[in-house]
């Protein structure tokens, strides 16, 4: 028998797929959001909002991985997206393969601009796995406290986008933003962070200018990798 | 749960390995683990022990799990020291500008493997590694 140094991270085969899901997206001009956040944070009111807010303007697909969620399919389907229910085999996170399925059963609808997947309800390990997305969203709400960066750091870490969440009922909290955004900032200086309120409306605005901003500027990356490809066959 | 999430990974990993290096059976696997990479070794090993019975390849093979410690350094002081007896607050200066240096791994160090004798294939020239 003989021995094998590997020097790869356990999950080296999960990022590998991940790299390819996501590099097939950006050719399909499809930007995929992975949306975390705890159980009560909030993903599927903002999700709803948040859709509304975007209007028509978008070919937009939902894929569900919280099975406590109460997102209802018919619901977001008068909304004018199509909605996928996610199958995560019972675990605790979305993984690329996962995700690729539910791409899949997804595109039977036809094309979409933006997808988002609503992943398991927890900080934990969602941030572990790569899904495969082309950005990764996370919700803090107002009330589960200004420390959780110090307690979930890798979540911070692996965040492009911070939504801190419910600011409508921090005159009932101790929530101290300028603490949360520091904290964030310290574990991940390249994160973006909104203060809104999906209820009120508050904030929604740079949310959603990001948001828009993201998919013209994931559609260009593709339409540029597509040209490399074209001019290197030539080549 | 979180575990065998990271078993199955695991797995499918050592499945493609397998595949590439022409192993037919692994005896043995070492993981480098950090102090403080959130993976409890228990749960691993018997999340691994359920497991591998699925996988033909692993069904015999031992799971070896080597602890990589956790150390933090500080920016304050320029000193390192062991992050989980004191967490954040470097214990030489009190500052808190402190960043984790190791013990977040979760790495594959190696395995024992029996391969399979190469395929006679013209078009290897013996230069491949």
């Amino acid at each position: 028998m003989k021995v094998i140094e590997l020097k790869e991270t356990i999950t080296a085969s999960n990022d590998r797929d991940a790299e390819v899901l996501r590099e097939s997206l950006r050719q399909q001009g499809t930007l995929l959001i992975n949306l975390m956040a705890s159980p009560g944070a909030g993903k599927t009111t903002m999700l709803d909002r948040t859709i509304r807010d975007l209007g028509g303007a978008y070919r937009i697909g939902v894929m569900e991985a919280d099975i406590d969620s109460d997102v209802d399919a018919v619901k977001l389907a008068a909304l004018g997206v199509t909605a996928v229910q996610a199958h995560t085999d019972g675990m605790c996170h979305m993984d690329a393969g996962m995700t690729r399925t539910a791409l899949e059963e997804l595109a039977a609808e036809g094309g979409h601009d933006l997808v988002f997947l609503e992943n398991v309800g927890n900080l934990i390990c969602p941030a572990e796995f790569d899904t495969g997305a082309g950005k990764n969203v996370m919700i803090l709400s107002v009330p589960e406290g200004d420390d959780k960066p110090l307690k979930y750091p890798l979540m911070f870490t692996k965040s492009n986008v911070l939504l801190i969440s419910k600011t409508d009922t921090i005159s009932v909290f101790d929530f101290d933003f300028e603490k949360c955004e520091e904290r964030a900032r310290k574990l991940n200086p390249d994160i973006e962070i909104f203060r809104v309120s999906a209820k009120t409306g508050d904030g929604m605005d740079a949310w959603e200018a990001w948001l828009k901003d993201a998919i013209a500027n994931w559609k260009a990356s593709g339409a540029t990798a597509e040209g490399a490809v074209k001019e290197d066959s030539h080549a | 749960m979180h575990e065998m999430g990271i078993v199955i990974h695991l797995a499918k990993t050592l499945d493609e390995l397998a595949e590439e290096h022409h192993i037919t059976r692994i005896g043995s696997v070492t993981l480098s683990v950090g102090e403080v990479s959130g993976i409890v070794n228990d749960l691993f090993i018997d999340a691994w022990e359920y497991f591998k019975k699925k996988h033909p390849i692993l069904s015999d093979s031992e799971l070896r799990m080597e602890v990589i410690p956790a150390v933090t350094h500080c920016d304050g002081c320029g000193e390192d020291y062991e992050t989980v007896a004191h967490g954040k607050i470097c214990p030489h200066c009190g500052s808190k500008e402190t960043w984790l240096i190791q013990g977040n791994e979760c790495i594959i160090k190696e395995i024992e493997a029996e391969t399979a004798p190469e395929e006679e294939d013209p078009a290897v020239d013996g230069s491949d590694s």
